[in-house]
């Protein structure tokens, strides 16, 4: 072992690069101990208990640096010169990004752009006290979440007022707020439509039909689900109705929702009533239909009747037999039962293996553990291919949601199965929601399904119609 | 940002959540922000509910660190711990952290309580120190319940000089030992006769000399001092060196005109002050728990009044659940060793010296203090980094001290125990290590975060008060 010990009267570093530059040296090849440090009493005593030689550190002071060095042979310690050089140097070009840390929270990340709106779709049990954190913060909020207890909306709608800040949902699944869509919207184009309303595929089918017609859209606001129970009152869509009315670019206001509790449905017809601008109600029970609804707008708007798109099917014959609905929406479901069931009779709204049956692929029971089907197909898929072999199903009725947030390209994934179906002598037909903006191409989509047999409808009762005409002529 | 104004303004999103709803905000040209959210601590889910509910927390926040800002510390005097600390008795050995008995210490503040009955000529030996204090013959108290705070081990015996910091807008007063300096020393746990030596000397000439000099000069404000010394590098944990040398500089006139004092003691104060960059620290502390001390007990409030380790436990309190505390096993600190010291010889965290990064100095303010860096290993980004995160933790940004690096903002100050939980981001701490065995001393220095444990308990019992 070989104990050296240099001085450098003057050089000054930090105790902690000192530090670090001390560890540097003890983990080099052939070194048994090292020091660097400046000639404080506190360093000259560590080093007379490493049994450094305090001969050598006589006169020694704080303002001195003192390297002490014992290795293994004189090879060992010259290499160590270099080590504490480059330990002690400034590091250059080495600087970690000096951007701001990551927000963690939404409030956080708010306030880094200056936002004016919160999109939360963290797990439904979490949602509430995030989305009471962004009202606290002044931040309009949509809630996408669902699984938020009633008593928990509420109270976020209660906050929401006090504040006079927009709050959508939870369980809000569609906006579009200032012509951004939010959660799963279509690209509409701008215009002078406003609507207010607790059902997602709702929303999305009205504005997609509107932006058939022409007309477009200037805000639609979700309310999340249960907004027009008895329990919530109305309390977002009462308050997006007042806004809306206070708009002065808003030419027409539709008010679209799954059919509300009595008292609401009357609270709701009453703020509608007095409200400067004209306002639509489409609740969706038996006998009225968003087409119906986008009709009455565009008479309010003085213009004709609109004819909603169709890529019809090849005429050919199918197989007699009964009805297959297989939906991702909803509303789109409900309004399909209410045009069917007075044309061939109660229809199984679960699944069955006789009879027609319209199902919800969107509800929970079907949802759990995997994404909404207007993302993932897996089920539908599955569901279509075992229709092939079940000769008892004439007629296959389909919705297609296109839109943001939505799958990026669904009819490719359903061409097949529709080819195999419609060669098998089952009529397939869909409704394509979706707008010429959609980023996964409304005509694009449409061909594919046309291609591979199905008929296709813009609006949702028109299909639902024809999937009635399909069944009950066979019946 | 009311709804009317939404109607008209563009639209810019903050989200939380799904990715593929962000990607269509921007396919959109939709200016968002997306949060890097994950699930609150363990347990906490149920808390932060009620108290969201019950919607008191944000007010009861604002009036408690309205208080602790609004403290003027003044380092007006300093006196023997027998006759000014509340509480205090001839056999009472007020230690750091959260409530400790002698079973229950670590090394270090068995040393300490060992030296201090030493000091106080109440034992002639270490083991008979020990015997006293293992038999019950010492009543044993946190700093935090007398209005004092301690580093490291804390301990104040009752012949100890105390400092005396008061609030110049208030009626508030707080105490803190006297630094000793670095390396053998009281409160890294060493006893040895240099360490009694010193004490005696800190109490027959330091402190008397130090008050008569405060006496002529008038009372320091620490805040203006502390200010400044973040625009001179220091954090006001680790590294004191700016500050104690503004201290010694506004002592200076007394220490050299007083003649009322011997000029020997004054020079041997002198060169002790000036050979110990730590001297301030204690000052800071007392400045902190004046604060802390202002904004503790409002009711529903979440903000952190107390951090403070005793080497076996970290302990937090909040202002709305009085002077109950929350602990967690104390943390190894991660760091750098004086010579062949390792990590295996680091006792636990310990001290009040957290008080530092309660009141928004320390960890929180880092990113003023390019050279203690090497504790972040080694670049003053990410010193800034560590200060920024946690403006994410705070409810405010300091109105006196401010970071040069970062613009002048105001350093974040206020932790609310409900962000804690929410974001997952801990508590930074800068802070000195002590050796696990008593008699031995200072080992290292590094950082450590308070444990998310205590936050979680904590939050738990602020919902419990809200039903």
């Amino acid at each position: 072992m070989i104990d050296r010990i240099t001085v450098h009267p003057g050089r000054y570093h930090d105790s902690v690069r000192l530090m670090q530059a001390s560890q540097v040296l003890r983990t080099a090849a052939g070194v048994e101990e090292a020091l660097v440090a400046m000639g404080t009493e506190l360093n000259l005593t560590l080093l007379e208990d490493l049994h450094f030689d305090p001969e050598q550190l006589v006169g020694v002071g704080p303002n001195d640096l003192i390297v002490a060095v014992r290795a293994v042979d004189e090879a060992a310690l010259a290499t160590t010169d270099h080590i504490l050089e480059e330990a002690l140097a400034a590091k250059r070009g080495s600087s970690e990004p000096t951007d701001s840390p990551p927000a963690h929270l939404v409030e956080t990340a708010a306030a880094t752009i200056d936002a004016n709106l919160a999109l939360i779709s963290i797990p439904g049990r979490y949602a509430f006290v995030e989305a009471m954190a962004a009202l606290r913060a002044g931040l309009h909020v949509m809630v996408f979440s669902d699984n938020v207890s009633i008593e928990h909306e509420i109270l976020l709608k209660e906050e929401a007022a006090r504040r006079d800040l927009l709050i959508m949902g939870p369980d809000c699944g569609t906006s579009i707020v200032g012509g951004v869509g939010l959660g799963f919207a279509n690209a509409v184009r701008p215009g002078s439509v406003s609507l207010v309303g607790a059902s997602g595929t709702g929303i999305q089918q009205l504005t997609c039909l509107l932006d058939d017609a022409g007309v477009g859209i200037r805000h639609a606001w979700g309310t999340g689900s249960r907004d027009l129970s008895e329990a919530v009152g109305g309390s977002s869509t009462l308050r997006g109705l007042a806004a809306l009315d206070a708009d002065p670019a808003t030419d027409v206001i539709v008010v679209v929702s799954k059919p509300p509790a009595t008292a609401v449905a009357t609270a709701v017809r009453t703020a509608a009533s007095r409200c400067s601008t004209p306002v639509v109600i489409a609740f969706m029970e038996p006998g009225s239909t968003l087409e119906g609804a986008a009709g009455a707008v565009l008479s309010l708007l003085g213009r004709e009747p609109a004819a909603f798109t169709i890529w019809p099917a090849g005429s050919g014959d199918h197989r007699p037999g009964v009805l297959r609905g297989l939906f991702s929406g909803g509303t789109l479901r409900d309004e399909a039962r209410f045009i069917i069931e007075p044309v061939i009779g109660p229809l199984s709204l679960t699944e069955t293996t006789e009879g027609s049956s319209l199902v919800d692929y969107g509800d929970d029971v079907y949802t759990e553990g995997r994404a909404h089907p207007m993302i993932d197909q897996t089920v539908r898929l599955e569901r279509l291919e075992s229709t092939v072999t079940n000769t008892s199903i004439g007629v296959v009725l389909l919705d297609v949601v296109l839109g943001y947030g939505a799958n990026p390209d669904p009819a490719v994934e359903l061409a097949p199965i529709i080819r195999i179906l419609s060669g098998a002598g089952i009529a397939v037909v869909a409704t394509l929601c979706g707008s010429k903006g959609d980023p996964q191409g409304l005509d694009y989509q449409a061909g594919l399904l046309q291609k591979a047999g199905a008929a296709v409808f813009l609006s949702n009762a028109a299909a639902a119609t024809r999937a009635a005409e399909l069944v009950g002529g066979e019946a | 940002m009311s709804l009317e104004r939404l109607l008209q303004d563009e639209l810019i999103v903050a989200t939380a959540g799904v990715e593929i709803l962000e990607q269509a905000l921007i396919d959109q040209a939709t200016t968002i922000a997306a949060a890097d959210w994950s699930p609150p601590a363990a347990g906490t889910e149920g808390a932060l509910a009620t108290l969201a509910a019950a919607g008191r927390t944000e007010a009861a926040n604002a009036t408690a660190i309205e208080r602790m800002l609004a403290v003027r510390p003044q380092f007006v005097d300093v006196g023997v711990a027998r006759d000014i600390i509340p509480g205090m008795t001839d056999t009472m050995f007020l230690h750091a952290g959260p409530p400790l008995t002698w079973d229950r210490s670590s090394g270090p503040i068995k040393g300490a309580i060992i030296g201090a009955l030493l000091y106080e000529g109440m034992a002639a030996t270490a083991e008979e120190a020990e015997e006293i204090s293992a038999g019950g013959g010492i009543t044993m108290s946190p700093c935090h319940h007398h209005q004092t705070v301690g580093p490291m081990a804390g301990i104040v015996s009752p012949s100890m000089p105390v400092a005396v910091v008061r609030d110049a807008g208030g009626d508030g007063v707080a105490y803190s030992t006297l630094n000793e300096g670095l390396g053998k020393v009281l409160r890294y746990g060493a006893y040895g006769p240099e360490v009694i030596e010193r004490l005696h000397w800190m109490g027959n000439i330091l402190g008397p000399v130090v008050a008569a000099t405060l006496e002529y000069v008038g009372p320091i404000d620490l805040q203006s001092l502390i200010a400044q010394a973040l625009q001179m590098g220091d954090d006001g944990h680790n590294r004191n060196r700016a500050a104690t040398s503004l201290l010694l500089r506004s002592l200076g006139p007394g220490l050299v005109e007083n003649e009322s004092v011997p000029l020997a003691d004054r020079g041997t104060v002198f060169r002790f002050i000036e050979s110990n960059d730590h001297f301030m620290l204690n000052l800071v502390m007392a400045a902190g728990k004046l604060a802390v001390d202002a904004a503790a007990g409002v009711e529903g409030s979440s903000l952190v009044t107390t951090m403070a380790r005793n080497g076996t436990d970290f302990g937090i309190r909040l202002s709305g659940t009085g002077d109950r505390w929350f602990t967690a096993p104390a943390p190894i600190v991660d760091g750098l060793f004086l010579g062949a010291f390792t990590k295996a010889d680091a006792n636990p965290d310990i001290g009040d010296s957290a008080i530092t990064e309660t009141v928004g100095l320390g960890g929180f303010a880092m990113a003023a203090s390019p050279a203690i860096v090497g504790f972040v290993g080694g670049t003053a980004s990410g010193a800034v980094r560590r200060t920024q995160e946690m403006y994410e933790i705070t409810l405010a940004e300091h109105s006196a001290y401010q970071i040069p690096q970062l613009e002048f903002r105001g350093t974040p100050v206020g932790i609310d125990a409900t962000l804690v939980v929410r974001t997952g981001v801990q508590p930074q701490i800068n802070t000195g290590i002590a050796h696990k065995d008593p008699g031995i001393g200072m080992v290292g220095a590094g950082l450590v975060k308070a444990p998310m444990q205590c936050f979680a308990e904590a939050v738990v019992a602020l919902a419990d008060t809200m039903q």
